[in-house]
């Protein structure tokens, strides 16, 4: 029995088909991040309507346009001040931004660390990849301590951000790290986070066989994602000060961070105006 | 049976069993999938899409025990979207 | 809630005014980071804002400022950010994005001695190139330039209707000393403030497409959460908001984005023209230069001389349909402004040498006297 089986992949229903197949390269993780977060969007009810995906520039970037939701592809660092104005404005659409580690630790730090510590109600799933992928593989703010790109031909002699323990030093209410492959795992973390409010970050360490790969031991496009499976030790709750990620040594994955209670930016705001009122 | 499966004492198990649809003009031959199906029922093909990429194909050997149990995996793990399973039940 | 338009006399600084116009034109959304001689809007805003439901934030900088401003429109409120040099530097980014994705948002420049840090507390015209230039590539943008607490605030009104209506980001170029003088303003009832909003779609959202323009070349704006799956991107794009990188799609994207402007040119074009029927000279002005400028054709007339007024209320796009029609009755154009010309290579390109184009510059710091301008104007008699 031999049946077409065009459109009929379930994930269609969110995506924009007839831009598919996507620009990314064989064995890229944005892609499954994006699928767990669908999954993810779904588990907890959320109704398409309302939700905003945000990108920044590179290869994540893209993938704002890709789905059939209200897709913005704003500039380079700039995703999280351009989330931020939007969900205040219509504080009723669920806004995610998910972006790469380029776009969000390096050109857009700044304002990582201060929608964490303002308490900005927005998922930010971060697809690190080590690297920049889009403009052909050079150094990032991620890029392990040795590890070889198109700027440190010689290997790396800066130290790469921990980005739990940033987000989590900055006050972000629920952090984790997953890897692309571990997308059952992936898909219940977004969704716990989905469930919360308040700046809730999650690291996606994702393969990029073509630009950090193939500079850095994994020649094939699925061996990064080996590395990950081989690699990874769950621990959920671990002290995010001991999560970094050094070649070698094994990749700390597991939901870290749950703080209750903390009240957002916008939450406060409405305090404050109610406060003035009976004043 | 796969080693280490236990037998339930009525010696009947419900099983799933699913079938693989792959969108082909979406593969791009990364081989996650076939790399990480538990039942190892997927392969590289020799065939090539128009974009020249080497497509993954289902073979199944249920008396070796390899065959789709539709857990879903290859589905979530395919970075294209171009992989799916559709899910059917059945009792071996 | 609060009363949103303070309708009556008030003596009012022009940051206050700036403010004031805002709420009054229904922005509802502020984004800011300190700044002088910008600062008191965003500190006015601030302690209005709850009054009246309004989201201030005061952002990490003016890069997340100009970025949150352009996300809160897409949200459907009118969104505005304030700003002097070194921060309007910094928003060129965003203010490119804005042009791309068009999006009506007001951003204020109280222009202050430059370049660099410059001159933080004195006055200048040094951002009028940089207002229309400062974000790379080509594009359109729409700047007015108030001369006084009153037209701060008017103006201020203005600049959000143009921009809801041709979505592009609006730029208020002000100086620091309209912003820190104080004067009159009048604000008329809440019924004869006029107000625009963006057009909006008028088809099901399966067959919207959010770029495909209007005969007026501006397309109808969906925002976020209202069920139109909007793609939008900084990207070169098609109608559908899909990236488009080709040749044929930068052609056909840039083009309009210019032409939804210069189109329009001269219903958003507006100048105030003294004693020009009969002028031989025409002193051309914008900001609250054209004050000592009116005041010496004044003088000027005084003395017999044939000298006029042209002021540019609005800067961008320029007013050069104006400038040539004039060109071909006077004979010298004078342009007193706080640069070393920057208005005044605009005239001198529209006065196609029917007129001579005259520069009285100065570099910032202060403002030009009625003295200066009129000795400029005395120079050229008989020439």
């Amino acid at each position: 029995m031999e049946e077409t089986c065009e459109l009929l992949h379930p994930i269609d229903r969110w995506l924009k088909t007839e831009r598919m197949p996507h620009i990314w390269c064989p064995g890229c993780g944005v892609g499954p991040t994006i699928h767990a977060w669908v999954r993810a969007l779904e588990r907890v009810g959320i109704e398409k309507e309302k939700v905003v995906y945000v990108s920044g520039i590179g290869c994540c970037g893209r993938g704002s346009g890709y789905l059939d939701v209200d897709g913005f592809h704003t500039t380079h660092g700039r995703a999280i001040p351009f989330a931020v104005g939007l969900k205040l404005a219509n504080p009723e659409l669920c806004v995610t931004v998910i972006s790469g580690d380029g776009d969000l630790f390096a050109i857009g730090g700044n304002h990582f660390i201060h929608a964490c510590r303002r308490n900005n109600d927005l998922l930010v799933i971060c697809v690190n990849n080590f690297i920049y992928g889009m403009t052909g593989g050079q150094l990032a703010p991620t890029t392990p301590h040795g590890g070889y790109s198109t700027t440190s031909p010689y290997g790396n002699i800066e130290h790469p951000f921990n980005t739990p323990h940033l987000a989590d030093a900055a006050g972000a209410v629920y952090v984790a790290r997953w890897t692309s492959i571990h997308v059952r795992e992936l898909e219940l973390s977004i969704a716990e986070a989905l469930r919360m409010k308040g700046f809730r970050y999650i690291e996606v360490l994702s393969p990029c066989p073509v630009n950090f790969g193939r500079r850095n031991n994994f020649p094939e496009p699925d061996a990064m994602a080996k590395w990950f499976a081989q690699s990874s030790v769950i621990m959920h709750g671990a002290d995010t000060s001991k999560v970094a990620i050094d070649m070698g040594k094994p990749i700390i994955l597991g939901n870290f961070v749950k703080r209750e209670g903390k009240p957002t930016y916008y939450e406060l705001l409405r305090k404050l105006e109610e406060m003035r009122r009976k004043r | 049976m796969p080693a280490g499966s236990k037998l339930l004492p009525s010696q009947k198990v419900k099983i799933s069993r699913g079938k693989v649809h792959i969108i082909e003009e979406r593969c791009k031959g990364c081989g996650l999938c076939t790399d990480f199906c538990p039942k190892q029922v997927l392969h590289r093909s020799e065939r090539v899409n128009e974009k020249g990429y080497h497509l993954v194909e289902v073979i199944e050997e249920p008396e070796k025990g390899k065959f789709c149990v539709a857990c879903g995996f290859c589905q979530i793990i395919c970075p294209e979207y171009a992989i799916w399973v559709e899910k059917r039940e059945e009792y071996v | 809630m609060g009363k949103a338009v303070l309708t009556g006399r008030h003596f009012w600084y022009g940051n206050i005014a700036i403010a004031e116009g805002a709420i009054a034109a229904g922005c509802r959304f502020f984004a800011g980071y300190p700044i002088t001689p910008a600062s008191e809007i965003a500190e006015h805003i601030s302690r209005r804002f709850p009054e009246v439901g309004g989201i201030f934030v005061q952002f990490e900088d003016e890069l997340a400022s100009m970025a949150a401003i352009l996300g809160a429109s897409w949200a459907g409120v009118k969104s505005m950010t304030a700003t002097s040099g070194p921060g309007f530097s910094l928003m060129m980014e965003n203010i490119g994005l804005g042009v791309m994705m068009e999006v009506p948002v007001v951003v204020v420049d109280v222009q202050r001695g430059a370049p660099s840090t410059g001159l933080p507390t004195l006055t200048a015209q040094g951002d009028v190139m940089q207002a229309k230039w400062g974000s790379h590539g080509q594009y359109e943008i729409i700047a007015l330039s108030p001369e006084s607490p009153q037209e701060a605030f008017d103006l201020t009104i203005r600049c959000f209707n143009l921009a809801e209506k041709y979505r592009v980001p609006t730029i208020l170029l002000a100086s620091e000393s309209v912003c820190h003088s104080a004067g009159k303003v009048v604000v008329p009832p809440e019924e004869e403030i006029e107000i625009v909003y963006r057009k909006k779609p008028s088809v099901p959202p399966d067959e919207y497409l959010p770029y495909k323009p209007d005969e007026d070349l501006i397309p109808p704006m969906a925002c976020a959460g209202e069920g139109y799956s909007i793609k939008t991107t900084g990207l070169t794009h098609d109608e559908r908001g899909y990236p488009d990188t080709t040749p044929e799609a930068q052609e056909k994207l840039v083009k309009r984005l210019n032409d939804k402007i210069r189109m329009h040119r001269e219903e958003i074009v507006e100048v105030e023209e003294d004693f020009m029927d009969d002028a031989e000279i025409a002193v051309v002005s914008y900001g609250q230069v054209s004050r000592p400028a009116k005041r010496a054709v004044k003088m000027a007339r005084e003395e017999g001389i044939k000298a006029g007024s042209i002021r540019l209320i609005t800067v961008w796009p320029f007013a050069e349909h104006i400038i040539r029609k004039w060109a071909k009755q006077v004979d010298f154009f004078v342009v007193p402004e706080l640069n070393y010309g920057q208005i005044y290579l605009e005239v001198k390109r529209e006065a196609c040498g029917n007129a001579e184009t005259i520069l009285v510059p100065r570099m910032g710091g202060r403002l030009i006297t009625p003295e200066e301008i009129y000795h400029e104007i005395k120079k050229v008699v008989g020439r």
